[in-house]
């Protein structure tokens, strides 16, 4: 084989690496002793990814004729993608370069310059020995389809289909509920500015629903996903609602005849009641109602059809069967939002068991105009006005019992609740808290108003709320027990009424979603996030996008801004007409293999699928990330990747026990 | 079934009723108990107040004999106490090699040893209900207790804290064991919020209106939801809720007059045994004119549940029972 | 709660040392140094209203190492052992584990006030000490006779009651390995000691 022409630059980093590492020995051994093995330059200076130092390399690969580069610097996590371009601008191709750590790996974790200098030559001498073998390469481009999914129709996915939609592209949004909305839908009035919550989200709910881009599939779910960025094939189920829409007028009239009254466990969050054939609120998009085909007396006993007696337009059609449609579609968006902490796991707290124990969902319905008590707060006997009520942080949060994280939102939630009760009862109103979390534009505000508003606030986590009186006082009262920490004194408040904040949880099916679309969940459950910092609303996967809570417990404008993000890098995408991708990945050299499938089920990207008439698996190039997974897995050898082959990678080992250079002897200091 | 028994100090003489009706039902049950052979006082909340070394070395002399028997490494204590410092001992003998390594060069200035994990500690209740089971306790009841209003009364050592990999046999805040158990001998059970709250210890004799009002406030509860008698499961409960509720109506001039006994004693009873074969009758709040109840007709209740009026909005539900 | 300004230690020690010290002598992971003083132990403490000071007024008081007051206060001597805090903690806290280490603690040092709890421990304790055996008819009538002897007449019905019920030893009972327990207690003792 020709001997490849390799130039090595050795990076100071300031004193980062010079200060432990002695780097003109360094490149100086590397200029003489690997000039056997095809160094034909070897230079040290003080920062390579500066603009100087890449044009060093770069006049380098003109001058010298370099047709390979090794660059001693920093970890590669960092600029290995600036070296790969200097050199493509250079006239290079970018993944004939290689970038060694002498720093994360070596002068950031000894102390002994003599021991760190000689690990730096080591190190060196395996990149020399590694970029020898490797091939050109060029970055894959794969076509993308202009149609994205959004999983989800809360705030957060309504927010990315608009704009997606306004910037004249076709979305696809499939949500599991009859209607769009989410939970925002279901709040009366959101912090801080106690804007109503239905007034600020239906117009977006109207847009959504009579958008000429944008195709809304509600009670319905998706149950397949097959393909890779740029051309995914989805299946949905949409669910038989029994009713045509074809020709339902949504005049309501079946809502009213039918006899069935059911709990309303998921919009009411249990407190009222619906019909079995419903639309979930009066603005619900889109307006058609559904058969709760569970609770409804035809499907269960073969009798009633009151509505299909009553429906003016013939559009009950109790034989509906569930559809399966296909689409297309180039990036999916997954909004899918919250559960709710179920605060019967804390039984101290006496919710289901003590009736004017309410969660704060609960309480949210009985505060909305449109709820059961048409926005009265009033005790679980639906009449009472309470004249004292508690209202308690934290539950379910911050908690090594329950969920470790804080759920972000319940402090302003639990101070809007505090304003409403004084509101609309006059009731005196307890606020009990560990810390007071109000970060955001106009939240401290916020808090300052309740202050004014005299609201009562206890530091201290709740104890346990009991109605067994201790004293005269307490009879026929909720008593919540606490320690008020700022005094330092145990104290039990009579009320009557109590209000968890319960926390905000991942949905519960999350982790078979996350499996369903190729991606991973983190530790708590939430969706998992490219990088927490710098990329929340990407994910490991191409192509897959992640928005709002799903991703983690947040308010509304974050929700917001994240499915406008979401959305922003969707649009930017379709705008390129197709993708680039890097080209780092397996391949299966079909001679070798067996065809024993472990490669398949291995691949935590689904990019591995098996040909059945030839007995033999094949790497999806658009899916696969070049983890090494199956390269490692395949017993028989036959998977190796670019970048990362076998021979390259037994190569560096090679050269980091210097076997093609004499023995060098280590020299104490 | 066989287990190693560990009575503890209050079951030779103050609490012997729960011995003895242990005894009563244990043949028909299916339990075969062989007592520890000289096992010592597990030094209950006072040792460890002390010393360390020394309470858990007091502790594991006792874990080291009953290990010695070869039948069965099950270890069962009727005394919540007991049973606490018996499985906190092993645990905390697995869970740090420190401990154990002090303990066990105490142990053996005696020829004692013991391997934390040897031994599976069990109260008397837990095996009762979940080795025997609700279903064969069920067959064996003769003579239901309907008609009599029980409140369960678990008190804290049984259910807290939770332990090791097993954790605890039932919930710490609201348990349901004894509930359902008084449920399948036949009795009315009240839903009593203070079941799991502490009855003071020996808290008594240290700050006597503390002691008391731990107590007032669970004879109160009882008494309030018209409960005929309180079961418990452990010796100190009994003693401080029934002996010391004397002390406690002078204190507060209150004339509270609930009877308490033991959960071994219900069994009995419902199994048809004769009260006193089952210790009862030993009480300083005298039960008898509560049981004079069972097997007479019982008028309805003065606390009658009133039906919740049309606007009522409707309650969560609770996760089933099995 | 106590005087107004904390003044930094006299010695050279830092402050986390008293913090250290409760840490160490607890058995197994007693998770304090996670407190977030939120109260919930304060709360949850059926006693905690006689207490001077809070389980978590407590907890805060060692992390500035505030030993004196902490090894005075009366807390850990009302804690009934009803590990409700323990449960409910929401950092894993083992707080009546280390309510039994202050109270070794300030046994240890002899820095207790005005309780009569360790007296009572160590009286229960002599009994189980020479005999194997706990001994309530001779734990109560040396209690009352030191703290409150006045006390034997307001209890005297109800001792009349176990007495007559059967309910009351009159001696007490000897284990058979009574040696060997003391060799055990004694070897315990002196390893104790050098802890």
């Amino acid at each position: 084989m020709a001997k490849e022409r390799i130039g090595v630059y050795v990076c100071h980093c300031g004193t980062n690496i010079a200060g432990t590492v002695d780097v003109a020995e360094v490149s100086r051994w590397a200029g003489e002793v690997l000039k056997d093995r095809g160094v034909v330059i070897s230079r040290d200076y003080k920062f390579m990814c500066s603009s100087l130092g890449q044009e060093l390399i770069q006049k380098d690969i003109k001058e010298q004729g370099l047709t390979r580069v090794v660059v001693a610097a920093c970890s590669p996590h960092l600029h290995e993608a600036t070296f790969r371009n200097a050199c493509k601008e250079a006239g290079l191709n970018p993944y004939l370069s290689e970038l060694v750590s002498i720093r994360e790996q070596d002068s950031w974790v000894h102390t002994d310059k003599a021991v760190a200098t000689e690990k730096a030559k080591a190190i060196i001498s395996g990149g020399v020995e590694r970029v020898i073998w490797q091939t050109p390469l060029e970055p894959l481009k794969v076509p993308i389809n202009q149609t994205t999914l959004v999983v989800g129709g809360g705030i957060a996915g309504i927010q990315a289909a608009l704009e997606i939609a306004d910037a004249g592209l076709p979305v696809v949004m499939v949500e599991r509920e009859p209607s769009i909305g989410g939970h925002m839908a279901q709040f009366d009035k959101t912090f801080p500015t106690l804007d109503c919550s239905a007034c600020i989200l239906t117009p977006k709910m109207v847009q959504v629903g009579s958008h000429p881009n944008i195709k809304l599939l509600t009670y319905a779910e998706v149950t397949n996903v097959s393909g890779f960025v740029g051309n995914f094939q989805v299946t949905v189920k949409q669910k038989a609602r029994s009713v045509n829409i074809e020709d339902c007028t949504g005049c309501g009239i079946c809502q009213e005849k039918c006899p069935k009254k059911v709990i309303d466990d998921v919009f009411e969050a249990g407190l009222g009641y619906r019909k079995a054939i419903y639309t979930p609120f009066p603005q619900a998009v889109p307006k058609y109602p559904v058969i709760d085909r569970e609770n409804c007396t035809y499907y269960l006993k073969g009798t009633c059809k009151a509505c299909e007696k009553f429906c003016p337009t013939g559009a009950i059609n109790f034989a509906q069967e569930d559809e399966y449609l296909t689409f297309d579609v180039g990036q999916i968006i997954l909004a899918t939002g919250w559960d709710l902490f179920d605060a019967r796991r804390i039984p101290q707290y006496g919710y289901g068991r003590l009736a004017n124990v309410f969660t704060n969902l609960e309480f949210e319905r009985l505060t909305n105009a449109a709820g059961p008590t048409g926005g009265k707060v009033v005790l679980r006997d639906g009449v009472t006005v309470p004249k004292t009520v508690g209202i308690v942080h934290c539950v379910g949060s911050r908690d090594k019992n329950y969920n470790n994280y804080c759920s972000a939102i319940c402090c302003m939630q639990s101070l809007k609740f505090a304003h409403l009760v004084h509101e609309r009862t006059g009731a005196e109103v307890y606020n009990f808290y560990i810390d007071m979390r109000t970060p955001a534009k106009g939240y401290d505000e916020f808090y300052q108003r309740l202050l004014d508003e005299g609201t009562h606030f206890i530091r201290g986590k709740v104890a346990e709320i009991t109605d067994a009186a201790r004293e005269p006082g307490e009879e026929g009262k909720l008593i919540v027990q606490v320690e008020n920490t700022l005094i330092g004194k145990q104290m039990r408040i009579p009320v009557d009424m109590v209000i968890l904040s319960a926390g905000l949880e991942p949905r519960h099916d999350t982790k078979e979603v996350a499996h369903l679309f190729g991606i991973s969940c983190s530790a708590d459950g939430w969706l998992l996030e490219r990088h927490p910092k710098l990329d929340p609303v990407a994910t490991m996967t191409e192509g897959i996008l992640i928005a709002g809570c799903v991703q983690g417990p947040k308010d509304i404008p974050t929700s917001v801004a994240q499915g406008a993000a979401a959305a922003a890098r969707v649009v930017g995408k379709i705008q390129q007409k197709e993708i680039s991708m890097e080209p780092i990945k397996a391949s299966i050299n079909q001679d070798k293999c067996s065809g024993c499938r472990i490669c398949n089920n291995m691949c935590p990207f689904n990019a591995i699928f098996f040909i059945e008439d030839r007995m033999v698996s094949e790497v999806n190039p658009a899916l696969c990330q070049g983890c090494g997974t199956c390269v490692a897995a395949c017993p028989a050898g036959a998977i190796s990747g670019t970048v990362f082959s076998d021979q390259a990678i037994l190569a560096q080992i090679d050269g980091l026990l210097l076997k093609n250079v004499k023995p060098l002897e280590v020299v104490a200091g | 079934m066989k287990y190693n028994y560990y009575p503890g100090c209050s079951l030779e003489k103050n609490a012997a009723s729960y011995h003895i009706s242990a005894m009563a039902i244990a043949k028909p049950l299916g339990m075969e108990f062989v007592e520890v052979d000289d096992w010592n006082c597990c030094g209950a909340t006072e040792y460890v107040s002390l010393n360390l070394t020394a309470s858990y070395a007091l502790i594991a002399r006792n874990l080291a004999l009953a290990a010695k028997n070869e039948e069965t490494k099950q270890l069962v204590a009727p005394c919540s106490a007991c049973y606490l410092n018996l499985k906190k001992c092993d645990s905390y003998m697995l869970e740090s090699p420190s401990l154990a390594e002090k303990v066990n060069t105490a142990l053996a200035a005696g020829g004692l040893s013991y391997k934390g994990g040897t031994l599976k500690v069990r109260h008397l209740l837990d095996v009762v209900v979940n080795d025997i089971g609700y279903d064969a306790i069920a067959a064996k009841v003769t003579k239901p207790l309907k008609g009599l209003r029980v409140a369960p009364y678990y008190g804290c050592m049984i259910v807290r804290p939770k332990l090791g990999p097993d954790g605890t046999f039932d919930d710490v805040e609201y348990p349901k064991t004894l509930d359902k158990l008084l449920k399948v001998l036949g009795a009315e059970v009240i839903d009593f919020p203070l079941k799991s709250h502490c009855c003071g210890g020996h808290m008594t004799q240290i700050s006597e209106g503390t002691g008391y009002e731990l107590i007032r406030q669970l004879v109160k509860g009882a008494t309030e939801y018209k409960a005929d008698l309180m079961v418990t499961l452990c010796p100190m409960c009994q003693l401080n809720l029934d002996a010391f509720q004397g002390p406690m109506n002078s204190y507060f001039d209150t004339n509270y007059n609930m009877p308490v006994l033991y959960f071994t004693q219900m069994i009995g009873l419902a199994m048809g045994m004769d009260p006193t074969d089952l210790g009862i009758g030993a009480e300083l709040v005298d039960a008898r004119p509560a049981l004079a109840k069972i097997g007479v007709e019982v008028p309805e209740p003065e606390m009658v549940i009133k039906k919740p009026p049309k606007e009522a909005l409707p309650m969560p539900s609770l996760p089933e029972e099995k | 709660m106590s005087s107004a300004t904390i003044s930094p230690p006299k010695e050279e020690k830092s402050t986390r040392s008293f913090l250290e010290e409760v840490i160490a002598a607890t058995p197994g992971e007693s998770h304090l140094i996670d407190c977030i003083q939120c109260g919930t132990c304060g709360g949850s403490c059926p006693s905690g209203r006689d207490m001077d000071h809070t389980p978590r007024a407590l907890f805060a008081m060692i992390s500035v190492g505030m030993k004196e007051q902490v090894l005075k206060s009366n807390t850990p001597w009302y804690c009934v052992s009803c590990y409700y805090c323990t449960v409910r903690c929401p950092q894993s806290v083992h707080i009546t584990d280390i309510m039994y280490t202050l109270k070794r603690l300030a046994v240890k040092e002899n820095a207790y006030e005005k309780t009569k709890a360790p007296d009572f421990s160590k009286t229960f304790i002599e009994w189980v000490e020479n005999y194997g055996r706990a001994f309530e008819l001779g734990l109560m009538s040396m209690h009352l006779l030191k703290h409150n002897p006045f006390g034997v007449f307001k209890i005297a019905g109800m001792g009349i009651g176990m007495v007559t019920k059967g309910r009351m030893a009159f001696t007490p009972t000897r284990i058979k390995g009574m040696d060997n327990l003391k060799a055990i207690l004694n070897k315990a003792k002196e390893l104790e000691a050098v802890a």
